[in-house]
């Protein structure tokens, strides 16, 4: 992955994050196997991106190239630009599809395990750990072991625990899929208010077309495996959302753009 | 008993007297009463029908309890130096084995193809019984503790091994991955992660070991020592001193329990109730 390599700028400003042509295959039992093709799109510093697609298309993949944790085969990946430097130890934080909370740490442990790594100062990074639990609904919790927590909590643990370190690029995968439809929608309204007053860059995978809507600047549609680019659909809803907007008749126009091209009216 | 650990990081013990409505708050000698009186009382069954059998037998057949008891409190047996030397070999022995084996372990799950060579080999070595090494390594080290360390080692090492690279192969891959997107050290990966995740397997291979720590030793003492209580059981079968071999029985039997009680005090202290229960 190339990371900010200040290449020189051309003259409108360069996204953050930019990928093309993007493609990887897995080997699995010695055949190939196309994950990731031909994906390419850009995302301005400050954007919330929503990832929608068919289970298995490679959301999940995508998100772990970006993440460096996977190598993809061909095309360009690129995050960082000269305005805005990206150090990719300490500006990724990554909410992953299970909460993998270290069931021997204690909830405000294992929320500061980022900063243990990175070697940030403990005392502050304990502070600012209370902060983000409380914000993600779980003050009180903090001595309680994972075990002890529901499958919602554990993940909402998982996301504070990305915010720790205070990343410049959180990168999120199907984070609500565990959480029951009211804390959900509770959820949706927290992260979309914590996005807008922390101008961080989000990437977000969801099955939940309204999810997408309501919490993005702009969706990426991606086709059934593997996954291509459909399409990007920006959107511009008036801020502050709430949980309302999902009945206006603009937000009902994104929808069923969104279903039309995931193929599915 | 086992629901320590939360109790012990200060949390309010859960209260259990909900299914007894009438008893009081009890002392916890009563609890544990409670729990164990029908061990005791085996026990206490088996030394009665010691004594009773004893009775009828001959001294240098089967000794009764006091005779036993008698040997023990005899200074002219020198016990607390036997068990120093075995206690020695046996606990040097295993704790040895325990750094030895984690460290190799670790080792293998860093290089592979370290893992892919000597595994195999680890495994074919191991199929040799580690009692008849021994004459071989009083050979290479003559006579005293040296050797008999050597065999606890040996015996107590391959159930580490094998254990904790089991432990370490079985950790979820993506919360491996969780630390690798902060771009973690190996060595940080190896310490916030991935031992902490195989402790419960490290423990199981230590517990096994713990069990075979005292044969090790004691088989060495037979055949070349001075020393120990494996040396006192050999001398006294000369001498036909029945008692005296009893009270051996008795005391390295007793070095085994202890180093098994302190692997699993120490088992309790760092593995959290989860990872025991979804073992
Ligand atoms: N490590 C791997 N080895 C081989 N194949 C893999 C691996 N990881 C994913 N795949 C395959 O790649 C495809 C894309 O997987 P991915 O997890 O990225 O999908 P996804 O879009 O995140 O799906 P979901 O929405 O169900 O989470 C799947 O069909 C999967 O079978
Ligand atoms: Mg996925």
């Amino acid at each position: 992955m190339n990371v900010a390599e200040a290449s020189p700028a051309p003259d409108s400003v360069q996204p953050f994050i930019h990928l093309d042509k993007v493609r990887k295959s897995y080997k699995a039992r010695g055949e190939e196997f196309l994950a990731v093709s031909d994906v390419t799109f850009d995302v301005a510093a400050g954007e919330f991106v929503a990832l929608v697609g068919p289970s298995g298309c490679g959301k999940s993949t995508l998100l772990k190239i970006l993440a460096d944790l996977h190598h993809h085969d061909s095309g360009e990946v690129r995050i960082g630009s000269p305005d805005n430097p990206f150090d990719p130890s300490r500006d990724i934080g990554m909410v992953f599809q299970q909460a993998l909370l270290l069931r021997w740490r204690t909830i405000i442990d294992n929320v500061m395990l980022p900063a243990e790594i990175l070697g940030l100062p403990i005392k502050q990074s304990r502070e600012r750990a209370r902060d983000l639990l409380a914000m993600v609904g779980l003050a009180g919790f903090e001595d309680r072991y994972p075990h002890e927590l529901s499958g919602g909590m554990q993940q909402r643990a998982s996301i504070a625990r990305a915010f720790i370190h205070d990343p410049k690029l959180i990168l999120m995968d199907e984070p609500f899929g565990a959480l029951d439809a009211l804390t959900r929608e509770r959820m949706n309204v927290e992260l979309h208010r914590i996005w807008r007053e922390s101008g961080k860059t989000i990437l977000f995978v969801t099955h939940s077309i309204s999810e997408a809507i309501f919490l993005s600047s702009q969706i990426v549609v991606l086709t059934a495996r593997p996954a291509r680019m459909a399409a990007l659909v920006p959107i511009s809803l008036p801020e502050p959302r709430t949980v309302a907007d999902k009945t206006n008749a603009e937000f009902s126009n994104y929808a069923r753009k969104v279903y039309e091209l995931l193929g599915m009216t | 008993m086992t629901f320590s650990s939360h109790q012990a990081k200060g949390k309010p013990p859960v209260d259990l007297a909900v299914d007894e409505p009438d008893s009081q708050p009890s002392p916890a000698w009563t609890s544990w009463w409670r729990a164990h009186w029908l061990a005791v009382l085996s026990h206490l069954a088996m030394v009665g029908l010691w004594s009773l059998a004893s009775t009828r037998m001959p001294k240098f057949i089967l000794p009764s309890p006091l005779d036993v008891l008698l040997a023990l409190m005899n200074p002219r047996y020198n016990w607390p130096r036997h068990m120093a030397v075995t206690a020695s070999e046996v606990f040097g022995g295993f704790a040895l084995a325990s750094i030895v084996g984690v460290s190799i372990a670790v080792i293998f799950s860093w290089w592979l193809f370290v893992s892919r060579a000597m595994m195999p080999l680890l495994v074919t070595i191991n199929m040799i019984p580690k009692v008849a090494m021994a004459p071989l390594f009083i050979v290479w080290l003559s006579y005293g503790i040296g050797p008999n360390i050597l065999i606890t080692f040996t015996i107590c090492f391959f159930p580490i091994v094998i254990n904790t690279t089991r432990g370490l192969k079985e950790v979820e891959p993506d919360l491996i991955d969780l630390v690798r997107v902060l771009r973690a050290s190996r060595g940080q990966i190896l310490t916030k992660v991935q031992l902490p995740s195989a402790l419960p397997f490290i423990f199981s291979g230590m517990r096994v070991a713990a069990v075979l720590a005292v044969a090790g030793a004691v088989v060495g003492e037979f055949i070349g020592s001075e020393r120990g209580l494996g040396y006192a059981i050999m001398s006294f079968q000369s001498t036909m001193d029945t008692p005296g071999m009893f009270v051996a029985l008795a005391l390295i039997t007793l070095v085994g329990v202890v180093l098994y009680g302190l692997v699993i005090l120490a088992e309790r202290c760092f593995v959290t109730a989860d990872s025991r229960a979804s073992k």
